[in-house]
This record gives C-alpha cells, sequence and structure tokens, in this order.
C-alpha cells in the first residue's frame, strides 16, 4: 500500500514538474496570418485574436504541438513560422543549404591552394665553363 | 574575375535575382480583375467549394446561379467589416425577394469568433468559410473588406475594395437585379 501510495505521489510530483505552456513559447513559432510578420511582434486586431486563440487553449491544457496543430485547423499552415516544405517554401530551405555549400567549396579550394608547396624558383641556364671558372676565380678573390 | 569563375557566378546571382522576383510576384494581388472591370469587361468569377461557416457541408457560387450575388469578403477581426455588416444585412432582406442575396466569405478567422461576430450583429446571411485565403486570392483581395457584385450568369461586374456604401450599391446593384438571365 505504502509503495502505491509512494509512486501516485511521484507520479503527481512529476505531472507538476511539467513546465505549462506558456504565451510566448508558442507566439515565436507562429505568423500574424494577415500582416505575416511573427506573431510575438504583431500588434495587428487579427494577432489580437490569434493570441487570445492560443491563452483559450493554454487554458485547455494542450500542448505547445497541439496548440500548433489548432491553428493550422483554424488558420491554414500559413500560420506557422516555420515552411511548410512544399512548393516556393522549398527555397527556404534550398538557398540557406545551397550557399553553405557553395561557401565550404569556396573554403575547401581556397585551403587546397594555400596548402600547395610553391615551386622551387627557376635556376636558369647554366653557366658556361669559362664563365663558371671566372665566377669561381672572382669569388675567391672576394673572399680574400 | 578569372573567365572559369565568371559564368557560375553570373548564373548563380541570376537564379537568386529570378527566385526572389518570383517570390516578391507569387505574393501581391492579383489585379487583373479590376482591370478588366476598369475596361468595361464582365469577368467570369471564380467557384470554389468551402465549408459553410457553422454549419456542416459546403457552398460555393454555383448553389445560387441564375441569382445576383454581393458576395463580401469578412473577419471578425475587422472593424470596417464590422460597420458595414448593418449595411449588408439589410440589402440582404431588400434583395431576396428579387432572386438575390448576400453571400459572406469569413477569411483567416476564428470560427468562435466568427460566429460569435455574426450573433452579435444579427447577421442572417450565409457565410462561407477560406481558412487558407485560397479563394480570396482568385478574387484578388488584398484587404478587408471587399465586395463583389456577381451577375445572374456567374460573372463579377462590380468590386468594391474597402467598406460598401449605400450609394455604391444603389449605383452598381440596381442595375444589375433588373437584368434577367
Amino acid at each position: 500500500m505504502r509503495v502505491l501510495v509512494a509512486l501516485a505521489l511521484l507520479l503527481g510530483l512529476s505531472a507538476a514538474a511539467e513546465p505549462q505552456v506558456t504565451l510566448p513559447d508558442v507566439e515565436d513559432e507562429v505568423m500574424c496570418v494577415e500582416c505575416r510578420t511573427a506573431l510575438n511582434v504583431s500588434s495587428a486586431p487579427v494577432a489580437d485574436q490569434q493570441r487570445a486563440f492560443i491563452r483559450d487553449r493554454i487554458a485547455e491544457g494542450m500542448t505547445k504541438e497541439q496548440i500548433k496543430a489548432a491553428l493550422v485547423e483554424e488558420y491554414g499552415p500559413d500560420v506557422l513560422a516555420e515552411p511548410s516544405g512544399g512548393g516556393f517554401d522549398l527555397a527556404a530551405w534550398l538557398v540557406p543549404g545551397a550557399l553553405v555549400a557553395l561557401a565550404g567549396a569556396g573554403v575547401v579550394l581556397l585551403a587546397g591552394r594555400w596548402r600547395r608547396t610553391p615551386e622551387p624558383p627557376d635556376a636558369g641556364p647554366d653557366l658556361d665553363p669559362g664563365d663558371a671558372r671566372r665566377l669561381d676565380a672572382e669569388l675567391t678573390a672576394f673572399d680574400k | 574575375m578569372r573567365p572559369r569563375l565568371y559564368w557560375p557566378v553570373s548564373l548563380a546571382a541570376a537564379a537568386l535575382v529570378a527566385l526572389l522576383t518570383y517570390g516578391v510576384a507569387s505574393t501581391g494581388p492579383d489585379t487583373s480583375i479590376d482591370e478588366q472591370l476598369a475596361a468595361g469587361e464582365r469577368v467570369e468569377a471564380p467557384v470554389r467549394d468551402l465549408p459553410v461557416l457553422g454549419a456542416d457541408g459546403t457552398g460555393s457560387l454555383a448553389d445560387h446561379a441564375g441569382k445576383v450575388v454581393v458576395l463580401n469578403v469578412w473577419a471578425s477581426w475587422c472593424e470596417p467589416c464590422k460597420t458595414e455588416m448593418p449595411l449588408l444585412q439589410r440589402t440582404h432582406e431588400r434583395i431576396e425577394p428579387r432572386d438575390a442575396l448576400v453571400l459572406g466569405i469569413d477569411m483567416q478567422d476564428s470560427t468562435e469568433r466568427a460566429l460569435a461576430f455574426l450573433r452579435e450583429e444579427g447577421i442572417e446571411f450565409t457565410s462561407l468559410r477560406d481558412r487558407d485565403r485560397e479563394y480570396a486570392r482568385e478574387l484578388g483581395v488584398s484587404a478587408y473588406p471587399e465586395t463583389f457584385l456577381i451577375d445572374r450568369e456567374g460573372r463579377i461586374a462590380a468590386a468594391r475594395r474597402g467598406p460598401v456604401t449605400e450609394e455604391w450599391l444603389d449605383e452598381h446593384l440596381e442595375p444589375l437585379l433588373e437584368e434577367r438571365a
């Protein structure tokens, strides 16, 4: 019996410890459907209606994901700040990805160039034996 | 710039500009209806099955073939929509015996709030729900409220981008009511 009571207490505590969703938690992942800005920076009348909708769902005890699903049900998929992934929305994922890939390729190319050992300087044509003898004599005289 | 890099960089820049242009163009309102109306032409009204607000089933302009329809786009959070609603309700009551009606299109709205709004304003004409704004896009709607007069052949005869007035309805609706299909 004691074990059961302890278990029930633990379960109760863990449920109480689960953080409740707040308006700011949801607001920054949602768009104002009319003004097309993030809900947390919008002061349009429809944004006030959306915030009231979110508050009502929080009061009903919904989780963040459930609230987002309810928002989509009510206002359509455009209400989510994260692009849905279809059609032109794909550009939101593809363009940054392509830019990162291009930048990466550029870095790899440049790094390859920097690491390449420089060619030894061109020594030029060999001296003919006469010039070589004269140069040696000059250097010997210079050393004296 | 090295010739080897010139074409890839130019192509990438052109693709980026094309993408931006497409993005901007695809989000702007369609003005073709206004242009045709300004040229004195009537425009085939778009027809789309939409859920009936506060009831089961769907409805569309096709359900009112042969009638003059005052198609009003509204939302409960839109103050000017609230202002023009009594005039639209009076108009609905006045034109109903003449084979005509007001049909509302509620857009991007909470169903609960939209129904409360209609109750508070005492509105009895039917409204359809355009949740995703798809139908409104076809009508070139860019703000609220907007009203379209549909003739008995299903063509847009006049459009009002903004709140309707008694004068505008007298000028554009009366002649349509006189027309026979």
